[in-house]
């Protein structure tokens, strides 16, 4: 019991301090990305190559007076940054990072908590992960606030019964809520779960964008209509923890995303101790991808991002669904 | 717990009833886009209510259970059903002409109705309370809808919404109740309470009170109960008049066949319980009596009328036994003929542009209208009890079964109150015969609908009252199913 | 104690205290948290009765989904302190509503002390086919449970029906309620005719 409580707390640690730093890094590389695209050389002067940019801006967030608006619902206010930043980081939980391995004569599971309802687990952690930004929007007493509240959960709970339901598809062929079986049964690439769920990827990689409220599905923050959307009164680490919580849902889905369709950490030539590797090198490419959309689309008007939502994720979900269901039948 | 895997059975020429009239609901919610979709609607509703009628029918001498338990089909079931279909057919056929007076007729009423019907189906086809429930919820969430169907009428509006709320904690007491029944028995097949009765009664018998407690409050709002009756008038007034007619007769019969199902059933052993009913009764009939006698309007004159007769449907329960419960079985089906026909001709006289459905609005009806007048007055008779109408026999049936039951005091404090509201209903008649109207009355026109409606609920009206016998033994048999 | 015994404590404390406070608050905003904070208590007591897949979807389906709507309505009529919910009820009221209240609560204990329950059986957690499992819980509400589970898929249409009936834009062909249309309901008799 002590050991497994020790070595849960090792791995909990390691993968926040992992997690966070990525999601440090994870915006120095959109500044690259998005400033090689745009012809660009993007932040350059702190450290070589600017790699110690993200450090900076961590340091001028925390150093930064915390402003905070006169007309606020206190408790509200000070609660919806922590409510938007843990449920982030709570995915992880169940994430798995690599296989199996032995360490120092210890047998090493590659996941914190094998849940064998995991996805589930994921769904009700993302699920909550919509308060923090209604009630940053709703506790701030800003109009642009409310309104990048409103919107936000309206497109969260509108592309959230999508998002569910694209992978629902996996899960059917699958025979499992539990992510870890879920990689071991894409143990080759012919064997990926993309190849026999197309659409629901795709589905999937969608929803996930409009979950994570990324463009082209930014409206929750519009800069040019709501200043800063639901983060509008927030400063200092408080805005930094919304900020963070952003990266670290980015993070989650990429993992989510590549555990259910690209296989996780199996991959060849490497020894299970360093399978991890793999999955570092999958997440990236996730991560990229949605760094190259925002670089390429511009914003969805918000009607048109309702009418997407749900006259053509959703049909298309069920679609899926029905057709997936259908030929497991068989 | 080692059960969760069981058969799977699925019975469907035992649902064809409710099926019936879920499959027309679906095919007017489909043709809903066409543009005189709100012409044919009835009329596929009236296909669908018929066909489940046959169906129904049919079934009579069934006698199964299937879904693994969660569908009974007796003659008990048979009977609500039938019972049911006939006041949804008579609603639909009344509302037609009156919503398109009222300009607010729109096909997807029609599938309201018909899903609301399906849900009183569903609950007295069963013996299972978690199908009660939903069955109950199916019913409901349809009428809420219905009562604020007129949403251009803030009292339409005031109307849904209460009943919304009022429903809404209701349920939650039901669903509590439910819940510590299953605690109790761990089970919510009332079967398996029956059978294992005393195994349960010696090892959870305050759980199972306080959940029976629990489940009377939630019914008790259901069948407009005193203390629980306080949504009634306000939501039957507000809603559209056939609405409200429904409301008055269908719910109410569904909300006893459950009652019966589970108190003269399913915890018949329970005892005690008669001395709450006896309560319920008493101050459900006077309550609804006393205050029926002040009303100006006559919509909500009918609806404290409504709360009274559910006192006297309550006295069976206090009773208990076989021929308590045929006799309120034999009185629902009076009831709802007679109280659907009242509630016709003031639907009638609401059609005219400006009525609100007041007293001084019948003056100088029996010169415009006499044949309408005399069908009036017939239903007025028969709600007050008055022989040779089926009103008349039900109370009979009913007193008498309590008399035999050693309910001297409740039949007196019943009969009482049935020559208290002689007054207000006679008030009705005495107002469209003999008061004086100035100027001249302006008609209200009749649609076929409508006078097919006033002739069934009419000649049910005396023609049960006339052979009660054949409808008493109907009655008997359908008890007999389960008891 | 157990650890077993801490967290029950902890979760059980924690759910009654939301469910309290929901009902305490005046601000729906507030309310609406604490009703969050209870139910996620709630799921936690369920997990660990091994009703794992009931605990998640108590979280998805009511945290996560329907108090979001909750909010979402809040928010847009918005809500904010006591003013807009009318007066609190008069010291009679509530005080007959705390002690009926109370009575009950005292009632239910009795009840819930006075009865024999069946020792709790073994739990085995984590096992694909253990009770409370996605698979057990599918496998009754497929078998067993599918008449009930097939007639909530109609609830939940007609309520989805009902809904857009009660909000749906106006219909061209509707026209306004003549209620408020001046009373015919007796022709007044014209003048040098007679009646």
């Amino acid at each position: 019991m002590l050991e497994m409580i020790v070595a849960s707390s090792i791995k909990v640690i390691i993968v926040m301090l992992a997690v966070l730093t990525g999601c440090a890094y994870a915006t120095y590389m959109e500044r690259k990305v998005v400033a090689f695209m745009q012809h660009r050389i993007g932040p350059s002067y702190a450290g070589p190559y600017g790699l110690l940019q993200p450090i900076a801006d961590a340091i001028k967030m925390a150093f930064k007076e915390d402003v905070v608006p006169d007309k606020v619902e206190r408790i509200t206010y000070a609660l919806a940054p922590i409510a938007s930043f843990v449920p982030s980081l709570l995915v992880f939980a169940v994430v798995p990072f690599s296989a199996d391995f032995t360490l120092v004569g210890r047998q090493v599971t590659g996941v914190i908590s094998d849940l064998n309802i995991g996805i589930l687990f994921v769904f009700a952690i993302t699920s909550l992960g919509v308060y923090g930004i209604v009630l940053a929007g709703w506790s701030s007493g800003s109009k642009y606030s409310l309104m990048g509240g409103i919107r936000s959960s309206a497109q969260m709970i509108s592309y959230e019964i999508s998002y569910g339901l694209s992978i629902v598809g996996v899960i059917l062929i699958a025979n499992t809520l539990s992510l870890r079986q879920l990689v071991e049964q894409q143990d080759t690439i012919l064997h990926w779960y993309i190849w026999k769920q197309p659409l629901g990827f795709l589905l999937y990689l969608t929803c996930a964008i409009a979950e994570t409220n990324r463009l082209p599905f930014d409206l929750p923050e519009a800069e040019s209509e709501l200043v800063g959307g639901y983060h509008t009164e927030y400063s200092s680490f408080r805005f930094a923890m919304f900020f963070i919580g952003e990266y670290a849902n980015m993070i989650a889905v990429s993992c989510v995303g590549t555990t259910l369709f690209f296989g996780g950490w199996q991959g060849p030539f490497l020894p299970a101790g360093l399978s991890v590797i793999w999955f570092v090198i999958k997440v990236f490419c996730f991560m990229f991808f949605y760094i190259w959309l925002r670089a390429t689309f511009p914003r969805f008007r918000y009607d048109q991002l309702m009418n997407f939502g749900w006259k053509v994720l959703f049909p298309l979900a069920v679609v899926n669904l029905l057709v997936t269901g259908l030929i497991v039948l068989w | 717990m080692t059960d969760y895997v069981s058969t799977l059975s699925i019975d469907i020429g035992l649902i064809g009833p409710e099926l019936a009239l879920l499959i027309a609901a679906a095919v007017i919610l489909l043709l809903i886009f066409t543009r005189k979709a709100d012409r044919f609607a009835t009329a596929i509703g009236l296909i669908g209510l018929v066909v489940s009628m046959v169906l129904t029918v049919r079934q009579w001498d069934v006698k199964v259970g299937g879904f693994s338990g969660m569908v009974t089909v007796d003659q008990f079931a048979v009977l609500f059903k039938l019972l049911f279909a006939v006041a949804s057919g008579l609603t639909l056929l009344l509302a037609e002409r009156y919503f398109h007076a009222k300009h607010i007729a729109r096909p997807e009423f029609t599938a309201l109705l018909l899903v609301s019907t399906m849900g009183m189906m569903v609950m007295a086809g069963t013996t299972d309370l978690i199908v009660i429930f939903l069955g109950l919820e199916i019913m409901s969430v349809p009428l809420y809808v219905m009562a604020g169907f007129n949403r251009r009428s803030l009292e339409s509006n005031e109307s849904g919404i209460k009943y919304f709320i009022m429903g809404a904690f209701a349920t939650g007491f039901l669903l509590m109740g439910i819940a510590l029944i299953y605690g109790a028995s761990e089970t919510t097949d009332l079967r398996r309470i029956v059978t294992d009765f005393s195994y349960i009664a010696t090892n959870a018998k305050l759980f199972l009170f306080t959940g029976a407690a629990l489940m009377m409050v939630g019914f008790g709002f259901k069948v407009g109960a005193v203390p629980f009756h306080s949504w009634i008038p306000d939501v039957y007034q507000g809603a559209p008049t056939p609405v409200t007619a429904f409301f008055s007769v269908a719910p109410k019969a569904a909300g006893f066949a459950a009652l019966l199902r589970i108190f003269a059933y399913g915890l018949k052993d329970l005892g005690a319980l008669s001395d709450v009913w006896w309560i319920l009764a008493v101050l459900t009939m006077t309550v609804g009596n006393i205050l029926a006698l002040r009303q100006e309007n006559v919509k909500r004159m009918l609806a404290y009328s409504s709360i009274a007769h559910a006192g006297y449907m309550l006295v069976a329960l206090a009773v208990g036994g076989a021929d308590a419960a045929s006799a309120v079985i034999f009185y629902l089906i009076g009831y709802t003929l007679f109280n659907l026909g009242g509630f016709t001709v003031v639907a009638l006289l609401e059609t005219r542009a400006g009525s609100r459905a007041d007293f001084s609005e019948m003056a100088g009806l029996s010169k415009a209208h006499p044949y309408l007048t005399a069908t009036l007055a017939l239903f007025m008779f028969s709600l007050s009890g008055f022989p040779p109408t089926v009103g008349f026999f039900g109370k009979f049936y009913l007193f008498s079964a309590a008399v035999k039951g050693g309910f001297i005091w409740l039949t007196v404090i019943g009969v009482m109150n049935s020559f208290v509201s002689v007054y207000y209903y006679l008030r009705v008649v005495k107002v469209s015969y003999f008061d004086q109207i100035e100027g001249r009355f302006v008609p209200a026109p009749l649609s076929a609908g409508v006078l097919f409606v006033l002739i069934v609920t009419a000649v049910g009206t005396l023609g049960f009252g006339l052979f009660p016998d054949n409808v008493l033994e109907i009655a008997r048999r359908a008890i007999q199913a389960f008891a | 104690m157990t650890i077993d015994a801490v967290i029950f404590v902890i979760s059980a404390v924690v759910a009654i205290f939301g469910a309290a406070m929901m009902i305490a608050q005046r601000n729906p905003v507030a309310s609406v948290l604490y009703l969050i904070l209870s139910l996620i208590a709630q799921a936690v007591i369920y997990v660990q009765l091994g009703a794992l897949f009931v605990g998640i979807m108590l979280v998805i389906v009511y945290a996560g989904a329907i108090m979001v709507l909750f909010l979402f309505v809040i928010m847009l009529l918005n809500l904010r302190g006591s003013e807009e919910l009318g007066k609190p009820s008069g010291r009679v009221s509530r005080f007959t509503k705390y002690v009926i209240t109370l009575l009950f609560f005292v009632e239910l204990i009795f009840v819930i002390r006075g009865v024999a329950l069946p020792p709790a059986p073994e739990l085995v957690t984590n096992q694909p086919d253990a009770f409370g499992s996605v698979k057990a819980v599918s496998m009754l509400l497929f078998t067993k449970y599918l008449y009930p589970f097939q007639l909530t898929g109609v609830l939940m249409l007609i309520a989805v029906v009902g809904a857009v009936v009660i909000a749906r834009r106006e219909h061209p062909g509707e026209l306004p309620d003549d209620t408020a249309a001046e009373s015919t309901l007796a022709e007044t008799p014209k003048e040098g005719t007679k009646a």
